[in-house]
């Protein structure tokens, strides 16, 4: 059942009361573009054959230090509820079809962020017998992020240009 | 000209039966269908007259019924019992046009319908207790021979067994218990009983009240006497399901309350709490049924059972509170308690004739095998689903009004002190707000397995729409639903009347007029019609924000798209990936597993050649009544058992059985001299 | 009587807005105390309100074999809990229609968003919705006993089941909010609001496996405007159980009178009020895991013996 313990409060409210352990992060410098989504995004995560090195670090830009989401970006569950999908990883043969269907179940306007450098051209595994090559709809994505794997302030920064601010 | 009217309305009744029998096959079902609805027509404004004018018509002849005669009496209590029936008998025939077109309706069944519906008219208003029991039986053997219509099934037929025996039982304690009464009271019509109920010694009074609450009781299917139920009412003809579950059992009802206060003058409060006690129980087990079962007509039997628990424990409390003295309080839950029957009738007579259009369209009444009906069937969808959220008790439908006042009445009772009483008061609201939600969850259910989704089987793809007899026939008892919910103060003050009468009246109306419900004396009022208005102007609100929202996305158009259900990106889904009925129901299952007791089976058989490997693997799960499996059982297996035993006492001989006449004369003489 | 009319209008045109805006306000208040506790920054208090703005804009989309109720259900839910909110004494004991304004009518109110919601679920015809309808139509079935026991306690002790009648009752009689059995009724209400408004340890809003869903679930098929109405009914109901629970027990603060200053008060403390019951279960949120579905019967029977027990010390202490 539901146990309160006195122990279990007391860090929980010295850390309600006290700074935040997140990171101040600067503005990137350069023009910024207009924001596609402004003041808030939701993003459909989709691992389409990684090797989860861009998963721990996307859990990371979502964690206490980096925290994305105080820049209005949020993962969802369901692609119907987000804006776009947020995909990772060489996008094997056997992932091909479900990611196009997901795509195809998010709301119009939608889209494609890609993270890492295999989402981007295979990195490591590109040409691969099980790699769907040129796969649609990572032919052309609206954002990419590259690196492998890409470091958390990377993808909090490539979010932050989506909701703008 | 109230007496004429509704003498003329049973003779239409009979007109319609001979009708029925007598005519062609193409003559025959319209013929006996208008002639009912005449007869149901006439007998509604007959009773509307008697409950709009407070006064009674009686008619009475010695000729019909041999040595006592016929005496009828139609006071406002019997009325609302009149048009409830007259109203679902309406609708049963004009329904039975389209059921009976492609079936072709046999001449034993287009005959007998009419004379069931006739016996339900009668039945409220008999003044004797030759009468009663006449009419009573009438409609027991018709309803019992429109069951067995369908004897070809073996359900059928061990519905109809079961039906027979408890109902003929229940007439066997009810004759005993008028018999047990008129034999002190000295006379047989109701009138003399009444005025001399004082004759009665107490120890005599309350076995015939038991006796009279036990027959009744099962007649209005009150659990542990309910066993009938689930079995008769899915497996009858559909407008002979609607009729048992909207008309007949509510003459149970009238039974206790005739007894109870007209005949025995109020009485004592254990019978009351007795009677409330019941009403509880059957609310609980009916509506765990309900929610657990997953045969459509069968879970519309166990709601029937859950609200006449409701009705049963209002008028438990009603006559709790007369007793105590508290005039006020106990018309408000006697009005309460009728205002339910009533509307329980409409919504459940409506579900029943719409269950049996999708019996018929789609060959099963398996929830498990239903499926995208609303598609197919959309008229029959849309009133089902009307009636639906009306059992449900959702503003602004009936079934709302009528447990808001049920609730009101439970609420003004905790003003009486007395811990019985309170008690009494504290499980009855428990009950129905448990009761509310499971019922939620079984019409949740129903109309969501049922009628959306997709279809689970071919015989549910399917399906086309009903007859137009048919659907007219539910759509005359749906609109109740809605006017009963919506006006409510429109009906309450006649059921005020009729409350008066059951207890025995004058008595002071506790309900202020008007539109809406409105206690008097406290601030307690609901306005259905501003309700409704408010969620109208709700729902408009919101569609013109997504309306206006769409139209400022005009690049998009305003249509919404029609896209693939998602499925986490799975390539292939199908029907049978949906949710069905049993696993809907599966975690209410699980959470009254004490209460439904479910029988799994799971058979694994090996291979040959080892037994780490399984050859087939069978599971079989069902829900039984568990009273009916725990208490009915071991009773007819011990019945039986003797009937073993008497046997032996027959074996054929002629020899023995000259020697039991003998043995008889013997002592026969011996005592006589 | 026309300008009582027009200001009880009036009173309900305050507290529809206030709903609407206050309902994700708090939803976004509660994830930043979440995140807070968390040690992050969270996102802005605001941003529901963000969401909701971008997800009106987004296109719309039917599930292929679904019909006509799968888009009613969320007008019908806008709507039960619109008029919930219009008739619901929140900042004034004088809101529009309320001499119809009974507390069970609310109860039957939000019961009517429950069924529309699960009807929608169904309708998609996936396993998903099914699954979501099957459990929330099993909490909702054994949160009402509870709910109603409790109400019934309420109104036993101020003598009525008018809303606006039973805030003045316990307003006239300070004396009322100390007694047993109102504590008893307060803690069978509070485990009720937890489990109608979908919370941890009834269930997780934010989670995202599916075979853990309740709420969530029934409304995965939901996009664009739709989406849009359903989350604003869920904050909306989330906004009017909060205030229903500070109104009943503390309502110290409500406007007796239509007058402007008073219903300026009466919003702030409103809204001061809610705030700090949303920070109170959000911290408890925080500390706290979800039970396990089957165990969920448990805590609301626990509820529903509290609320026996607050109407039975009702009755029985003088």
């Amino acid at each position: 059942m539901v146990t309160f313990s006195i122990v279990q409060l007391i860090p929980l409210l010295r850390s309600l009361f006290s700074r935040p352990v997140t990171e101040r992060l600067p503005r990137p410098p350069g023009q910024p573009e207009p924001a596609r989504f402004p003041g808030s995004v939701q993003l459909r995560h989709v691992d389409a054959g990684s090797c989860n090195g861009c998963e721990l670090e996307i859990a990371s830009a979502f964690g206490p230090v980096y925290d994305a989401e105080r820049f209005g970006a949020r993962l969802v569950a369901s692609p119907r509820h987000a804006d776009g999908v947020l995909v990772t990883g060489v996008v094997t043969r056997n992932m091909a079809i479900p990611l196009a269907k997901t795509l195809d179940a998010v709301p119009r306007p939608r889209v494609v962020v890609a993270c890492g450098d295999c989402a981007l051209g295979g990195g490591p595994f590109a040409g691969g017998y099980g790699v769907a090559d040129g796969a649609w709809p990572l032919a052309d994505p609206d954002v990419a992020i590259p690196g492998c794997p890409p470091g958390p302030v990377a993808i909090t920064q490539a979010l932050r240009a989506l909701t703008g601010r | 000209m109230s007496a004429a009217l509704f003498l003329s309305g049973l003779g239409l009744g009979v007109a319609g039966s001979l009708a029925g029998a007598a005519l062609p096959a193409r003559a025959r079902v319209p013929a006996a269908s208008v002639l009912t609805a005449g007869a149901c027509t006439t007998a509604f404004a007959a009773a509307a007259g008697v409950l709009a004018s407070g006064g009674a018509v009686t008619a009475s002849s010695a000729q019909i019924l041999p040595l006592t005669g016929v005496t009828l009496s139609l006071d406002p209590l019997g009325a609302v019992f009149v048009i409830t029936a007259a109203a679902v008998g309406a609708a049963a025939s004009c329904y039975n046009v389209g059921y009976a077109a492609r079936g072709g309706g046999s001449r034993t069944a287009t005959a007998l319908l009419p004379l069931f519906i006739t016996s339900l008219l009668l039945v409220p208003a008999a003044a004797s207790i030759a009468t009663f029991m006449a009419a009573w039986e009438l409609m027991a053997l018709s309803s019992l021979l429109l069951l067995l219509t369908g004897h070809r099934r073996r359900e059928v037929r061990d519905a109809a067994q079961w039906y027979a025996v408890m109902t003929h039982a229940g007439a066997a304690a009810i004759l005993l218990a008028f018999v047990l009464i008129g034999a002190h009271a000295g006379g047989q019509s109701f009138a003399a009983i009444r005025a001399h109920a004082g004759a009665v010694p107490p120890a005599v009074r309350s076995l015939a009240f038991v006796l009279a609450l036990a027959g009744f009781a099962s007649k209005a299917g009150a659990v542990p006497l309910h066993v009938w139920l689930p079995r008769a009412h899915p497996e009858a003809p559909s407008p002979v399901s609607a009729l048992m579950s909207g008309a007949m059992v509510n003459l149970g009802i009238y039974g206790i309350v005739r007894t109870g206060d007209g005949l025995l003058r109020g009485g004592e409060m254990w019978w009351w709490l007795a009677v409330a006690g019941l009403g509880v129980t059957s609310a609980l087990f009916g509506g765990i049924h309900a929610a657990a079962s997953s045969d459509l007509k069968r879970l519309l039997a166990y709601s029937t059972a859950d609200n006449m628990g409701l009705v049963l424990t209002g008028v438990g409390v009603a006559g709790a509170l007369a007793v105590t003295g508290h005039r006020v309080l106990a018309a408000l839950a006697m009005i309460a308690a009728l205002f339910q029957l009533v509307n329980h009738s409409a919504f459940k007579g409506c579900l029943f004739l719409a269950a049996g259009s999708v019996q018929r369209a789609a060959g099963t009444r398996d929830l498990d095998s239903l499926g995208g009906l609303l598609r197919r069937l959309p008229v029959t969808a849309a009133l089902f689903g009307i009636a639906a959220l009306s059992i449900c008790a959702l503003p602004p439908f009936s079934g709302f009004a009528s447990e808001w006042l049920l609730l009101q009445g439970f609420l003004r009772g905790f003003t009486a002190h007395g811990a019985a009483t309170a008690t009494a008061l504290l499980a009855g609201v428990a009950a129905l707000a448990l009761t509310g939600g499971l019922t939620a969850a079984a019409f949740v259910k129903a109309f969501g397995i049922g009628f959306l989704g997709q279809p689970r089987t071919p015989g549910a793809a399917a399906a086309g729409e009903a007859h137009p007899a048919m659907t007219v026939g539910t759509a005359l008892l749906a609109v109740p639903c809605l006017v009963l919910g919506v006006v409510p103060g429109a009906v309450v003050p006649l059921l005020a009347r009729a409350a008066a009468t059951a207890l025995g009246g004058p008595w002071p109306d506790p309900l202020q007029a008007g539109p809406g419900l409105a206690i008097a004396g406290s601030a307690d009022v609901i306005q259905p019609v501003l309700l409704a208005a408010a969620l109208l102007a709700g729902l408009a609100l919101a569609w013109g924000l997504v309306r206006l929202r769409a139209r400022a996305g005009a690049e998009r158009g305003h249509r919404a798209r029609r896209a693939e259900a998602w499925g986490c990106g799975r390539e292939l889904q199908t029907a049978r990936m949906q949710y069905t009925a049993t696993s809907f129901a599966e975690p209410l299952q699980r959470v009254f597993d004490d209460v439904l007791r479910p029988d799994h089976d799971l058979d694994v058989s090996h291979l040959a050649e080892s037994r780490y490997f399984e050859q087939a693997i069978t599971y079989r799960s069902r829900i039984d009544d568990a009273i009916e499996r725990g208490a009915y059982r071991p009773l007819t297996a011990g019945v039986q058992r003797w009937g073993e035993v008497a046997r032996r006492a027959q074996n054929g001989s002629v020899h023995r059985y000259l020697g039991y006449g003998f043995a008889a004369l013997v002592i026969l003489l011996v005592v006589l001299a | 009587m026309s300008t009582s009319l027009l200001a009880s209008a009036g009173v309900s045109a305050i507290q529809l807005g206030a709903a609407a805006t206050g309902g994700p306000l708090l939803y976004g208040l509660m994830a930043k105390v979440r995140a807070r506790a968390e040690g992050r920054a969270g996102a802005p208090v605001r941003q529901p309100l963000l969401d909701l703005w971008k997800l009106a804009g987004k296109e719309r989309i039917h599930a292929g074999h679904s019909s006509v109720v799968l888009p009613l259900a969320p007008l019908v839910l806008i709507a039960s809990t619109a008029a919930a909110v219009v008739i619901a004494p929140l900042i004034s004991t004088g809101p529009a229609l309320g001499r119809t304004s009974d507390v069970f009518v609310i109860v039957f109110l939000l019961l009517l968003g429950s069924v529309a919601v699960a009807l929608g679920g169904l309708d998609t015809g996936t396993a998903f919705g099914g699954m979501g309808a099957s459990r929330a139509m099993t909490i909702g079935a054994l949160t009402e006993p509870a709910l109603l026991v409790a109400v019934l306690a309420l109104s036993i002790q101020a003598g009525t089941s008018n809303l606006p009648g039973i805030v003045s009752a316990t307003l006239a009689h300070p004396g009322w909010a100390a007694p047993p059995e109102r504590v008893l009724a307060l803690a069978a209400l509070v485990i009720v609001v937890l489990a109608e408004t979908g919370r941890i340890p009834v269930d997780n809003p934010s989670t995202h496996l599916e075979l853990t869903m309740i709420h969530e679930a029934m409304i995965l098929e939901y996009a664009g405007p739709e989406l849009a109405l359903v989350t604003l009914g869920e904050t909306m109901r989330l906004g009017l159980l909060l205030s229903l629970l500070a109104n009943l027990f503390f309502p110290w603060g409500i406007a007796a009178t239509a007058s402007i200053p008073r219903l300026v008060l009466g919003l702030a403390v409103l809204a001061a009020k809610t705030a700090a019951i949303a920070g109170v279960i959000a911290v408890a949120e925080v500390s706290a895991a979800k039970l396990r579905l089957f165990r969920v019967p448990e805590i609301l029977s626990a509820a529903f013996v509290l609320s026996v027990l607050a109407v039975v010390t009702g009755l029985v202490l003088p």
